[in-house]
């Protein structure tokens, strides 16, 4: 007999807020979190905009003593935190001491802290040689040392969020961090979903953090032209799916769920909110830089999930797409979708909340997978903002602009990383 | 669950003392070590200025005509992941698109959609060179030496002095895609980011994902290179590196010794391939030997220190015997990770004592880096192929430099020459020095 695993615990840090509700409300009311961005000054970057997580304060979310203990986390990871908290209270656990934390883990789509970016480009220009054009690691090593320091340098590990969270709660059950770029979190849930099934573990929290918004995680975007140019515009520049779309618009945050083995959570009195059925994982195995053109790996991965969840393609009643707003990704999930679905695929609704929360690269599944949660709970499908000129190659239903309410069961969730990696959940009310 | 068996085909190895698995062996064997003073740039105002460096490698060798323009773009982790693939599937007798595209075979004969990937990854770092030029650029007043101040106001347009695919020389999900690419494998993939326990975790993962019917095959296990300034001053400023054998790098490493002080860096990969044992059967692959267990746990006192009593690695083990069936009266072998620190050491030895018992003393224990120091994600699996080949050969390699064994530690660590060994059954772990994450495995000799 299979075990079946469950939701029974929600929480994110976006940049449209720190709470599940409010949040949501804004992401059904087509709200954008995407503003001038203040972490640092981007005014002469390529692209001077982002979406921000606002106004966060780990103290918030921790105890006083918690916070101490803990606050030395890098950005991401106390978004993480914060995140896997609420999720923690939202499932209950944080009124039952009794649960076998040895079976008790955890699985993150992590992301690498950000970088001490000052002292790392004072120690790089002091110690390059303008005259012999190398660099002089003698000098870089004398400045380096005596100016990196050594819980910075520390907390910058992409496992380190999971660190801390399984001291935070005492866990010692399996603990894995993966970073498969964009698809990273969406991969921890579906790995974390069969460690529950195996029987690795009763219960896992799982779901990504990152930020990549500081100087060198934009350069690196910037200089591969994924990122979207339209600095006059910031809150319409995230535009999925639509013809003038010109990038992706750099977000950051966390998203976790608790994971938990259906008797588990029943025996507890458990609210469950979802059962995960179905998990799919690809390779495109095709280019360091381009999607494959027939979009075999995304095809791959979804009927993956499909056939793991056992459920027919009429039975999805809505996609949350990897929608990210690059000319490219939207053209080919779209091919995707229609190589799944078929005739059946302009049945489908389709949307990405990328255009208004940004995409949040590591944490962006494990966002998109809760706003999935929600709009099965609410029967109400969230908006595709920005929507406004039809591109003949994206020829689907991406609910534009406008919320929707609807008949809601099953949803389907993509997420396509850079390299070619592809995940996708399939995720159902609970009966 | 119906679970398939999982079996190891294939052992591809890079590492500082040999580029293959048989040539690592021997070399530890013969207790040569690749730990010497570094190479690659001026390591003089380091701390510690000596690495398991790998000294020849060039990546060309290991990947198709075609693809050697994308050599431009790989990170030194990816080169020695793109390594040891090659030589993972060369010895377990694949024909993958590769070898057929190297003219080194007539057609591939594998299952591409079968074929999954699963490798563990560190935290790359940037090419400091190529990066501090481009820096240079956005300096205020480079001519004031001690005291440039670089503008990011200028770094807008200086930016692009870098190469537009800069970014994907270091993305860790790198490493596994130029290895899908290159061997043509669309099955599950993934990339473990747990440090020092990587390799541990992402063999776990592949050996689930091959369990379940997922895939038929997968090469995974991991690599890393910590042979660069940043990976090399990261650990200093922890305290965690040997500084005083600078002028004896084949001494400085020393596993479980009463005198060791610290750890010594190194760059590897390591990448087996796991398969399903009918599929390995019916093409009538060499079976080196069976992963039986696999346990994960978590340091959940600290994210930067190990346990004293070394509890979360022996909660993985006792996962990992669980899964396997077996119970620790039935392992004759260990391999710990074996640092060379005195604290990580320690946790280990307890482990490794609670976990056996009043067997401690019988039980021998394998350790690897006072040869070729620590390669982060890359030394497990390095690790488990020499473990894996120690047992078909019947001879285990000495720990290099453990000439006294701490009587703290209190554990059979093989000493000083190789041994003869009949073993069965071992068991692996590996814990991640920063973050915590924990992994063990079981591993079985195929009977012949």
């Amino acid at each position: 007999m299979s075990r079946r695993v469950v939701v029974t615990g929600i929480g994110w840090i976006t940049p449209l807020g720190h709470d599940i509700e409010s949040t949501w409300q804004r992401v059904l009311n087509g709200e954008s979190g995407v503003a001038p961005t203040t972490i640092f000054d981007a005014k002469t970057f390529p692209t001077t905009f982002s979406a921000e997580v606002k106004n966060f304060d780990l103290r918030k979310f921790l105890s006083a003593d918690e916070y101490e203990h803990h606050k030395t986390v890098s950005r991401q990871a106390g978004f993480a935190m914060a995140a896997a908290k609420i999720a923690w209270g939202n499932a209950g656990l944080d009124k039952v001491g009794n649960i076998d934390k040895t079976r008790a883990g955890i699985y993150l789509g992590g992301g690498e802290g950000p970088l001490d970016f000052q002292n790392f480009a004072k120690a790089a220009i002091e110690g390059w040689d303008y005259d012999a054009k190398v660099l002089d690691t003698k000098r870089w090593a004398e400045v380096a040392g005596a100016c990196l320091k050594e819980v910075t340098e520390a907390e910058q590990d992409p496992n380190m969020a999971a660190g801390h969270i399984s001291n935070l709660f005492g866990l010692e059950g399996p603990s894995f961090n993966t970073l498969t770029a964009c698809a990273a979190s969406t991969q921890a849930i579906g790995e974390a979903t069969h460690m529950i099934r195996y029987g690795d573990a009763d219960v896992m929290i799982s779901g990504g953090c990152h930020s990549m918004i500081h100087p060198l995680g934009v350069t690196g975007f910037n200089l591969l032209t994924a990122l979207s140019n339209r600095n006059d515009s910031p809150t319409t520049a995230s535009r999925p799916f639509d013809r003038t779309r010109d990038g992706f618009v750099l977000g950051e945050g966390a998203g976790m769920l608790i994971l938990e083995e259906l008797s588990h959570a029943q025996k507890r009195g458990a609210k469950i909110l979802a059962e995960i059925v179905g998990y799919g994982s690809t390779a495109d195995a095709f280019r360091i830089t381009d999607i494959h053109e027939d979009a075999r790996g995304g095809i791959a991965a979804m009927k993956m999930a499909i056939e793991d969840a056992g459920v027919a393609l009429t039975d999805i009643h809505y996609i949350s797409a990897h929608g990210t707003g690059t000319a490219e990704n939207d053209k080919i999930e779209t091919k995707a979708i229609r190589g799944v679905f078929g005739d059946h695929a302009p049945n489908v609704p389709i949307s990405s909340v990328k255009s208004m929360m940004g995409h949040l690269i590591a944490a962006a599944g494990a966002c998109e997978l809760i706003t999935c949660i929600l709009a099965i709970r609410d029967q109400v499908l969230p908006p595709t903002m920005n929507y406004e000129n039809p591109d003949p190659l994206c020829d689907l239903d991406y609910i534009p602009n406008e919320k929707r309410p609807a008949t809601v069961k099953t949803c389907l969730s993509n997420s396509f990383g850079f390299g070619g990696q592809n995940d996708t959940l399939v995720i159902k009310a609970f009966d | 669950m119906n679970k398939k068996r999982v079996v190891i085909t294939g052992l591809g190895v890079a590492s500082s003392v040999g580029l293959g698995i048989d040539e690592t062996f021997d070399a530890l064997v013969e207790k040569k070590c690749g730990v010497r003073r570094v190479e690659a740039f001026d390591p003089s105002a380091f701390q510690s200025q000596i690495a398991g460096e790998i000294v020849e490698l060039n990546v060309k060798d290991f990947i198709f005509k075609k693809y050697n323009k994308h050599a431009r773009v790989m990170a030194r982790d990816i080169e020695l992941a793109v390594a040891a693939a090659y030589n993972a599937i060369k010895d377990a007798g694949l024909k993958s698109k590769c070898l057929v595209d190297r003219g080194e075979a007539e057609a591939v004969d594998i299952d591409s959609t079968r074929f999954g990937a699963n490798i563990g990854a560190g935290l790359i770092c940037a090419d400091l060179s190529e990066l501090a030029e481009a820096l240079g650029t956005a300096a205020e007043n480079p001519a004031e030496k001690g005291n440039r101040r670089f503008s990011l106001g200028k770094w807008g347009e200086a930016m692009t002095n870098l190469t537009p695919l800069w970014l994907l020389k270091f993305l860790p999900n790198m490493l596994a895609c130029h290895v899908t690419i290159v061997h043509d494998c669309q099955a599950p993939s993934n990339t473990i980011t747990c440090g020092e326990a990587s390799s541990h975790l992402a063999i776990g993962e592949a050996f689930r994902t091959i369990q379940r019917g997922a895939a038929d095959l997968c090469i995974c296990g991991g690599a890393e290179s910590k042979v660069n300034p940043m990976a090399m001053i990261r650990p200093e400023l922890w305290h965690r590196v040997a500084t005083n054998r600078n002028h004896d790098p084949a001494r400085a490493c020393r596993p479980f010794d009463a005198d060791r002080s610290g750890m010594v860096v190194g760059e590897g990969g390591g990448l087996l391939i796991l398969e399903e044992y009918e599929h390995a059967k019916a093409r009538g692959a060499r079976i080196y030997g069976e992963v039986c267990g696999f346990g994960a746990s978590q340091n959940n006192s600290s994210w930067f220190r190990p346990q004293p009593d070394g509890r979360a690695l022996r909660l993985a083990s006792e996962k990992a015997m669980a899964d396997a069936g077996v119970t620790s009266d039935e392992i004759d072998l260990v391999n710990p990770f074996g640092v060379g620190t005195k604290e990580h050491d320690a946790g280990e030895a307890a482990a490794i004592r609670s976990l056996f018992g009043n067997r401690t003393n019988e039980v021998p224990v394998l350790a690897t880096k006072g040869a070729i120091g620590n390669n982060g994600a890359g030394s497990g699996a390095i690790d488990i192929a020499v473990v894996v080949k120690a047992m078909e050969r019947g001879v285990a390699p000495p720990s290099l430099n453990t000439d006294k064994i701490d009587p703290d530690c209190g554990i059979n660590v093989i000493q000083n020459d190789p041994i003869d060994l009949r073993a069965k059954t071992a068991l692996t772990f590996a814990g991640a020095m920063s973050g915590g994450q924990t992994g063990a495995l079981v591993i079985r000799r195929m009977e012949s």
